[in-house]
């Protein structure tokens, strides 16, 4: 497989290539000298010349974690954006080497939870020959950048973050100074007026944005983050110039590195340095390392982030109408009801961007196999120029579909069970692996999600409920980001129980919130039903079509409580 | 201890000051006893130290030694680049658990050379150092001591 080949500058646009980025040969030497070196080091463990705990952060460099069962490893997908030759090879990589499938991440990574150790080195080369790899998708350092899955494609968008985000990716890979942090350091970006990325909740986060003079820039969030301690992230610069972003992005690390707490793993993120250094001191910390660096000697040249960006110039979109659409919606009201939920504005007129749901009722959230991957990328080489993105919410977007061409797409889509019409609706669940796989879990995950899933499955029901996000961590690593679900899941134990809390009123957008606890934990069987009652109230409650964040907003959490009271009472006739 | 210099292990001239003795010549000294200094002196900084604490004598010390308390521990790369950046030019050490697999970053981030311990120098003999030397060419940053910055190497390209 071989798609490296081609310049981004022969024919911008041109379509006859996905708009993403293409290695340069600096680019294939470095991620060609990775390989190398972590083969020379899987070779010096099995021999036994590295321990165990040598070998540890090397491994962790690359991707490769000890799970409960089995190796682990997590392939970086930049900014989610991949394309069908490279969603080909994932699908490669699944059969040969693991046990047909993949599950993707809510960091728009992919993982494979099966990997035999002596196989790694060439799994790492699989995905070097289609320009891939997994680099920094673990350990203490920057990890990879997450962006707007709808980038490039959506109505709502001043500008692409991905050229900026390609930059970061390569700025912060294998950085002489930021590899051994205090912690791992995340960084999400949008270019949007809507937040599909969470940028209020990582460690930094980074809005483009338009200044009264008419120039580009960022706004810079810091501090944001899950976990433990849940945190929104807090305003550091409201206009960044673009051309200083890494001279900026380098003050903030350098102040976080020398000062990021290291006697705590569980405070030693940047947003427990904020909010203990607190916010004003914080930044006269980053300003005054700004004023004293060479900001010039550290950016990049304006001229490469042109470069980058030239790679994902915009497909040349046709003029064309919506074709049939309006007539296979009438006579196919699951189609309808597809489009509905699944299908977005484009900035393109005639064109649409479409969500795969990667939720079946009752299916893993997040799982893919290996025959569903070829089908995506047969999809995308049909429908889609070549490329695909993966959500945070484990889906995977269509970024430049016909319109005329929905009916064909569905079906296809249908024929592999891609087409469930559920994206952002209830059953759109995003569970973290849980007990099922992962070492640290005290719950399970995936089992609720999938209970979940069908006691919810009635179409017309999602339709009337409308968007509502619930998403299950299997440990308050809150992995499955349960802090900013309109209902969140947490699964702890207790007495040898694994016993859920329920959170209300978590908000991952611009308005960012963290959700508050309901109550008491609960069984595992409970759970279901409980969400059912809670669902309920929200249909007693709300007034139009008013979000659950909107109506919790408005009526607080009293009128929830019920939902769980019920439960105590009389628990026996659930 | 062992001293490493361009990946090979070299004598060292330099001794670290012993707890109650006198300060001879060649030593470094731990940061709170630099009053003591006499002839050429070094200083080891632990790594979470301000270059505040350094100005009033960076024009006279020798050899900055900063503490690796654990090679996980990065602080010291940090501080590397702020001790050159306020225009040391001496020797400056990175001392303690570092491992060659950190060797280039070692590097780019201002220093001269490592010093390790007797055992870890037995773990990680020079063929390791020299190893690390010469892997690793290429790095995506400016502003570092690195072989090859790819961005300056893609601008002298255009
Ligand atoms: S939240 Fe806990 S159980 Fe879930 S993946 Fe993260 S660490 Fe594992």
């Amino acid at each position: 497989m071989n798609i490296a080949v081609t310049p981004p500058v022969d024919k911008p646009g041109s379509n006859q290539r996905p708009a993403m980025y293409y290695y340069d040969h600096f680019d294939r030497d470095f991620v060609q000298e990775r390989v190398a070196e972590f083969r020379n080091q899987v070779e010096r463990r099995l021999s036994g010349a590295l321990s165990e705990d040598e070998f540890r952060p090397h491994r962790l460099m690359n991707g490769l974690y000890l799970q409960l069962h089995a190796y682990m490893l997590r392939v970086a997908v930049p900014y989610g954006t991949v394309s069908s030759d490279q969603m080909r090879q994932l699908a490669l990589i699944a059969d040969k080497w693991d046990k047909g499938y993949g599950h993707f991440t809510t960091r728009q990574n992919i993982q494979f939870n099966w990997p035999q150790l002596k196989d790694v080195p060439d799994i790492l080369q699989a995905l070097a020959d289609v320009e891939m790899h997994a680099i920094q998708t673990s350990g203490n350092c920057i990890r990879n950048v997450t962006a707007d899955h709808f980038a490039g494609a959506a109505a709502d968008e001043l500008e692409d973050p991905r050229p900026t985000a390609e930059l970061i990716r390569q700025w912060s890979t294998n950085h002489p100074e930021y590899t051994y942090l205090p912690r791992k350091f995340k960084l999400a970006l949008t270019g949007s007026t809507a937040d599909r990325a969470a940028v209020m909740l990582h460690d930094i986060g980074l809005r483009i944005v338009k200044n009264p003079e008419g120039d580009i820039g960022y706004t810079v969030i810091v501090g944001g983050g899950l976990g433990r301690t849940p945190m929104v992230g807090k305003l550091v610069k409201d206009f960044l110039p673009r051309a200083d972003l890494l001279a900026y992005l380098a003050a903030i690390l350098s102040v976080y590195n020398r000062y990021g707490r290291r006697d705590n793993k569980y405070k030693a993120r940047i947003k427990i340095l904020v909010h203990e250094t607190g916010l004003e001191a914080f930044k006269a910390e980053v300003e005054a390392e700004y004023a004293a660096m060479d900001r010039s000697g550290t950016n990049a040249d304006p001229a490469e982030l042109a470069r980058i960006a030239a790679y994902f110039a915009s497909p040349v979109f046709e003029t064309v109408d919506a074709g049939d659409l309006e007539v296979h919606k009438a006579a196919h009201p699951d189609f309808a009801r597809f489009v509905d939920t699944n299908v977005a504005p484009h900035k393109a007129n005639g064109y649409a961007i479409v969500t795969a749901s990667i939720k079946p009722y009752g299916g893993v959230p997040g799982d893919v196999t290996s025959a569903q991957m070829r089908l995506l990328a047969a999809v995308a080489d049909q429908y889609s120029c070549r490329e695909m993105r993966i959500s945070h919410e484990q889906n995977v977007i269509f970024p430049h579909v016909k319109q005329s061409d929905l009916f064909a797409l569905w079906q296809m889509l249908k024929t592999d069970d891609l087409a469930t019409a559920n994206a952002g609706l209830i059953t759109d669940i995003i569970a973290c692996p849980g007990m099922d796989y992962c070492a640290l879990a005290t719950a399970r995950s995936i089992p609720i999600a999938q209970e979940i899933s069908k006691l919810f499955a009635n179409e017309e029901r999602q339709k009337l409920i409308g968007k509502l996000g619930i998403k299950i961590s299997g440990c308050i690593n809150a992995c499955g980001h349960h802090h900013i679900a309109a209902i969140g899941i947490l699964g702890l134990e207790k007495s040898g129980k694994e016993s859920y809390q329920i959170t209300l009123g978590g908000d991952p957008t611009f308005s960012a919130s963290i959700g508050e606890r309901l109550g008491p934990g609960l069984d595992a069987e409970e759970v279901p039903h409980v969400i059912d009652s809670l669902v309920n109230i929200y249909l007693q409650q709300r007034q139009g079509d008013e979000l659950f964040i909107d109506t919790y907003r408005r009526v607080g959490q009293a009128p929830f409580k019920p939902a769980l009271e019920r439960e105590v009472e009389d628990g026996s006739d659930i | 201890m062992a001293l490493i210099s361009e990946g090979k292990f070299i004598p060292d001239i330099w001794h670290h000051a012993a707890p109650e003795a006198a300060i001879a010549d060649h030593t470094i000294l731990p940061l709170e006893r630099i009053a003591e200094a006499t002839g050429a002196f070094g200083v080891l900084l632990p790594n979470d130290a301000e270059i505040a604490a350094i100005k009033p004598f960076l024009g006279t010390v020798s050899v900055i030694a900063i503490n690796f308390p654990a090679f996980t521990d990065g602080r010291g790369f940090s501080l590397a680049r702020l001790v050159r950046r306020a225009g040391f030019t001496g020797e400056l050490r990175a001392f303690g658990n570092v491992l060659p697999d950190q060797y280039a970053a070692i590097l780019a981030c201002g220093f001269d050379t490592v010093e390790i311990s007797p055992e870890r120098a037995a773990r990680q003999p020079e063929a390791n150092w020299t190893a690390a030397l010469g892997g690793r060419d290429h790095a995506y940053q400016r502003g570092y001591h690195t072989k090859v910055s790819i961005l300056n190497r893609r601008r002298a390209a255009k």
